[in-house]
């Protein structure tokens, strides 16, 4: 999986550079999730803007990245849903658990 | 009879053919004679339907066997959509999938796929067929 870290005033931001998050590819984001949170990271900002599609096993991938960052007394917020993915997210109910902004610096914002 | 088509497909049973599958879901929904904002959610639904009942067919019915094969086979007239997911696993019981919960403090990583296939379609049965099993969602269409 195609993944850019990047850091910004204390925050981690991963941009997924994928079309796709589904039972295919999203184990491998949820190992980095889980290396992250158990290496010190405390809040974590994911852009999903190229991700267009997204299944059950992405989102659940994205709860199990919750949850580690609830563990750590840390945060996981999203960044930029689009349409399959945000409609996903409404059907599931997961957009009343995770906040979600629509850029990166909005996100980052919320820190300030 | 505006719409009518019928597509078999069999593949290996890995999830490397989830994109190609969702593909062929988009494209047969992006054919069909219907209002253009139907034929899109179709598209998008068509999809996800596939994916899940596909992922579901490799992860819970075939145990992720390449060597095993998962037929597909997807039906569209101007009433219905229905799209049949047959494994040769070892099956399992549908109506024992509960409902996910929605809580914060209740969520579970696992647990959405077979929520999000009755969400989208009308019925969805999982029985035995020819000495598998077949996954069998229905929609109605008009």
């Amino acid at each position: 999986m195609d993944i850019r870290t990047e850091h910004s005033e204390g925050i981690t931001v991963l941009y997924i550079k994928e079309d796709r998050l589904d039972a295919n590819n999203s184990e491998e984001l949820k190992i980095e999730l889980r290396r992250l949170f158990d290496s010190g990271t405390k809040d974590l900002v994911i852009d999903l803007k190229e991700i267009h599609f997204i299944d059950s096993s992405g989102l659940g991938v994205l709860v199990s990245g919750y949850k580690n960052a609830s563990t750590a007394h840390g945060t996981l917020k999203l960044t930029d849903l689009q349409s399959q993915v945000k409609s996903m997210f409404e059907l599931t109910r997961l957009h009343r658990v995770f906040e979600i902004f629509t850029s990166v610096d909005d996100a980052l914002q919320s820190y300030r | 009879m505006k719409n009518d088509i019928d597509i078999d497909i069999t593949i290996p049973s890995h999830t490397r053919y989830l994109r190609m599958i969702g593909r062929i879901g988009e494209k047969v929904a992006e054919e069909l004679d219907c209002p253009k904002d139907t034929r899109e959610a179709l598209s998008c639904q068509l999809a996800v339907v596939l994916t899940e009942g596909l992922v579901n067919a490799i992860k819970h019915a075939s145990r992720a066997d390449p060597d095993k094969e998962i037929h597909i086979r997807i039906n569209v007239s101007d009433k219905n959509l229905v799209v049949r997911i047959y494994d040769n696993g070892v099956g399992f019981d549908l109506d024992s999938i509960p409902t996910p919960n929605f809580s914060p403090h209740g969520l579970e990583e696992k647990g959405r796929g077979i929520f999000i296939l009755r969400s989208l379609m009308d019925t969805v049965k999982y029985k035995r067929s020819d000495g598998g099993n077949v996954l069998e969602m229905k929609k109605k269409l008009a």
